[in-house]
């Protein structure tokens, strides 16, 4: 249960005070540096401006190398409410931008804006907010921000925003302790500067609306407490508290304990009991910031420790490398075996890695000790004697937490809440075995650090490998399913169509089979000798067959052939037309009748028959007929074969009966021409034409009958051969 | 009689308590089932979930479940003695040395794509088990330095070998304290 405001008042009335627990009172070594004035340091030549110089985040460069600019100028700026942006703290150029070695105890190099002074020292226009009691809050603290101030004291935490907290404020205690021995910045700047600081003061009461203004001052600062009594005589609202000198007595925690009894929780903020604290110098900044509209460009830093020959307190630029001012301070490396600087205080503060580091906007104090001054590192087991227990101010267990860290195991360090300790050192300061306690604890908690980034990494790799297998999962399933829709298409695709597709098959095989068959039979063709002897007309009837019979692929070999043969018949064609003329004349209307009758019996080719001037001829195309017919059925050749006997036997008939009545008519007429000679060149027909024509009487008749039945049936043989031959082909 | 009729009695209110508790068992079963192996779950939480496959398995998580379903605790070289100390805490049992056929513990690395030289292939993307690498076809890729696991699973596939893996920068804000004491002694 936290103490009441109204007790809190009761008891600051009655000069009284809490105390925290432990605390160590280690030498002082304050007069070193406090009994001069602040001094004012030559302007360096190079200054380096560390881009970062607070908690939180960086802003962005607005300036490039070569630019000029101006003392108070801006030279990074950020919409991130946690940036404050920092100035050039004096005219210039910018020489580069790059990594300097940074006031950090690792000494890491970190980007650095780097201006070549011009020794001018000329002012950018500024803008100071004088009636900052009439303007908005808002106005306030973006002036406040633009200014680059964030805490002085320490952690450099950005001030705007400890300046606009959510909750009612009972105190706002302003830390003028200085507990750490040496530094004496905070001292000088109150002596000189209380106006000033009281100005701070009214501008963050205007902001924060706090019940009651508590100045906290060791008592060891006389001076500093007198000045500033003086400076807020006329505030009845702001009371200057004395503070007995204990280190640590300047940490926020212990500072708030000693003045309200409220104990800030773990992990917690000091808004959370009602109260906030700035530093001294942190109100003389913002006070700086309003009235005159100058940023936070220079402090006052102590230069101190005994091998310094005129220790003081020096108006330092942000960013003057300590050489500068160690050289202002003629600092001797007398008594120190290697050089040993170190920024900040003997308890809190570290080594620094180089003399160009530069001045920050948190360095209170660079330190430059004999080895006198500072005890050797000869570190000695823990004897458990629990000394470092009893001047814990966070009332921790300070060894345990030794043990845990040193042994790396982290959680049980956490167990025993290493993240409150304020790493003052008293602990460390009062080991009889000069552990360095603190440096275990800082290495403890920085590793838990990187540790829980690492966690923090580890979740956010996780859950995106798990979401990107999500993913690939999604993506192939969407992928089968599709394939798998498309194979159903197809498949039903298949099964509709399938009929005709099959249907498709059997079709082309067919074809395929009748082009073979029909190859055949043009190749036999020519080797047919009824179809030379036949007039043009006929051949070309035979011609129109094949068409028929479906031989679009007729080589040009077989056209070539059918050319020549065509060429032969006309020829042969025209004598026998000669001859046939002649016999024409002597045929009688019984005879065509007759033709005519053969005409019905071939069924075929009424034109064809009618025009054939002889029974020969007309027989011999029957004969073609049926040797296509033969070759187009080929499935049943043996049936063809006796259809073909029949038919060649009622032609033979045909032709015994033409050839008797014939006979009888020629009978008288011997001097029928002789056309022999042509016709035994071109073929049997036209000899049985030309025998015919010679026949005498029965004789005659009945050789012809003899002469017709035996080409008929050489004929018929040699179809049913070629039948047998075609087949076997096929077959083959 | 009496005796046997006890018997029956005992016999039947014994095979009606099984039964009864057989049907709650049954019931509790199904009802509370826990859906995955929440020790799987502990190990995956211990495990630097790098993704990179160096233990033979395909991700931390299959490694995870190999774990406990007894396979060494000593795969694993991003996540090194640490990852194997906790590991051997979780499991109760010793804390080996990190197996070597699976790789040494190095420092931290992150993919580097050597942007002039990239191709656009796409082949580092496919391969990043964590999509850490932006770019698309015929375009330049790029590694997203903050979600890099450096897993080195990229650096494989690159046709052109553009991709290095190169250490983490320190900064000060990833730097650990070492002992560097600045003891100060009374005097006076």
């Amino acid at each position: 249960m936290q103490n009441s405001f109204e007790d809190i008042m009761e008891k600051l009335d009655n000069h009284e005070l809490w105390d925290f627990p432990g605390g160590v009172f280690p030498a002082e070594r304050k007069t070193l540096s406090n009994q001069t004035p602040i001094g004012k340091l030559a302007i360096p030549a190079r200054l380096y401006v560390t881009v970062k110089q607070h908690i939180g985040v960086e802003g962005q460069i607005i300036v490039d190398v070569g630019q000029k600019v101006l003392k108070g100028q801006a030279l990074t700026k950020s919409m991130n409410p946690f940036a404050v942006p920092i100035h050039a703290p004096t005219s210039g150029e910018i020489a580069a931008i790059h990594k300097h070695v940074s006031a950090h105890p690792s000494g890491f190099p970190e980007l650095t804006i780097e201006i070549s002074s011009d020794q001018e020292d000329r002012w950018t226009k500024l803008f100071p907010l004088i009636d900052y009691q009439h303007q908005p809050k808002m106005q306030v603290l973006t002036t406040i921000c633009d200014a680059g101030i964030s805490g002085m004291g320490g952690a450099g935490f950005p001030t705007h925003i400890k300046s606009a907290p959510k909750k009612d404020i009972d105190f706002l205690i302003i830390n003028g302790i200085e507990c750490e021995p040496y530094i004496t910045s905070d001292d000088r700047l109150m002596r000189e500067h209380a106006w000033q600081i009281r100005q701070g003061i009214d501008i963050l009461c205007h902001l924060l609306k706090p019940k009651h203004v508590l100045i906290g001052i060791e008592h060891n600062k006389p001076e500093a407490i007198e000045a500033l009594q003086v400076a807020c005589r006329e505030n009845t609202n702001y009371r200057v508290c004395i503070i007995p000198t204990k280190y640590p007595a300047g940490g926020e925690k212990q500072l708030i304990q000693v003045l309200t009894n409220r104990e800030v929780p773990a992990q917690g903020l000091p808004v959370d009991v009602g109260v906030i604290m700035h530093n001294v110098g942190t109100c003389f900044a913002i006070a700086d910031a309003i009235f005159s509209g100058k940023p936070l460009i220079e402090r006052v830093v102590t230069v101190t420790g005994e091998a310094i020959k005129t220790p003081g307190n020096m108006w330092a630029l942000i960013g003057t490398p300590v050489s500068d001012l160690l050289a202002h301070c003629n600092y001797k490396q007398t008594g120190q075996n290697r050089p040993n600087i170190i920024m900040g205080g003997p308890m809190m503060g570290f080594s620094v890695t180089s003399d160009l580091v530069p001045v920050i906007k948190t360095t209170n104090c660079i330190l430059a000790p004999t080895d006198n001054e500072i005890a050797g590192n000869n570190e000695q087991p823990c004897i458990r004697c629990s000394a470092c227990a009893d001047v814990c101010p966070a009332s921790l267990l300070p060894q345990q937490l030794f043990w845990h860290s040193k042994a790396k195991e982290l959680d049980k360090a956490q167990d025993y809440n290493l993240f409150d300790c304020i790493e003052c050192g008293a602990c460390a300061y009062v080991c009889p075995s000069e552990i360095p306690l603190v440096h275990y604890y800082r290495i403890a908690k920085s590793e838990i650090r990187v540790e829980q980034e690492d966690k923090q990494k580890s979740d956010k790799a996780r859950d995106r490998f798990e979401k990107r297998e999500a993913r690939l999962i999604a993506e192939q399933q969407a992928r089968d399913e599709k394939h798998r829709l498309a194979a159903q298409a197809r498949k039903q695709a298949m099964a509709s169509n399938g009929n005709t597709a099959k249907d498709k098959i059997a079709a082309a095989l067919a074809r395929a089979k009748a082009k073979k068959q029909n190859a055949s039979i043009v190749n036999e063709k020519p080797i047919d000798p009824t179809e030379v002897p036949l007039a043009d007309k006929s051949v070309q009837e035979v011609k129109t067959d094949e068409s028929n019979t479906s031989t679009k692929a007729a080589s040009s070999n077989q056209r070539v052939q059918a050319a020549i043969t065509r060429a032969k018949a006309k020829k042969a064609a025209a004598e026998v037309t000669v001859t046939q003329t002649e016999l024409k004349n002597k045929t009688n209307a019984s005879q065509i009748i007759e033709n005519k009758r053969e005409i019905k019996h071939q069924g075929n080719d009424v034109k064809f028959a009618s025009k054939q001037p002889s029974e020969a001829n007309m027989k011999d195309q029957a004969d073609v007929n049926h040797s296509l017919h033969t070759a187009d059925v080929s499935p049943q050749p043996q049936k063809q074969v006796i259809t073909d006997s029949k038919q060649l036997k009622i032609n033979a008939a045909v032709a015994k009966a033409k050839a008797k009545h014939e006979a009888q008519k020629n009978a008288s007429r011997q001097d029928v021409p002789n056309p022999a000679p042509a016709a035994n060149v071109n073929s049997p027909q036209i000899n049985i034409s030309v025998e015919q024509a010679k026949t005498q009487e029965q004789q005659i008749d009945m050789k012809k009958r003899k002469i017709t039945a035996a080409v008929a049936k050489a004929k018929a043989k040699k179809a049913a051969e070629k039948e047998k031959t075609s087949k076997v082909d096929k077959s083959s | 009689m009496s005796l046997s009729f006890a018997i029956l009695t005992a016999l039947l209110a014994i095979g009606l308590l099984a039964l009864f508790f057989g049907v709650v068992l049954g019931f509790a079963a199904v009802k509370f089932k826990v859906e995955s192996d929440p020790l799987v779950e502990q190990i995956d939480q211990i495990l630097p979930q790098t993704q990179c496959g160096q233990c033979g398995y395909p991700g931390c998580k299959p490694y995870a479940e190999a774990i406990a379903n007894g396979d060494e605790i000593n795969k694993c070289p991003p996540g090194g003695d640490i990852t194997i100390k906790k590991l051997a805490d979780l499991m109760g049992v010793e804390p080996k040395s990190l197996d070597a056929a699976h790789g040494q513990e190095d420092i931290k690395k992150i993919a580097y794509i050597r942007e002039d030289e990239c191709i656009g292939c796409t082949k580092c993307i496919q391969a990043c088990p964590v999509d850490a690498i932006l770019g698309a076809a015929k375009q330049m890729h790029t590694v997203i330095v903050d979600e890099c696991t450096g897993c080195d699973l990229c650096v494989d596939p690159c046709p052109v070998d553009c991709i290095d893996m190169l250490p983490v920068a320190k900064g000060t804000s990833s730097w650990r304290w070492d002992i560097d004491a600045i003891p100060i002694k009374q005097i006076g």
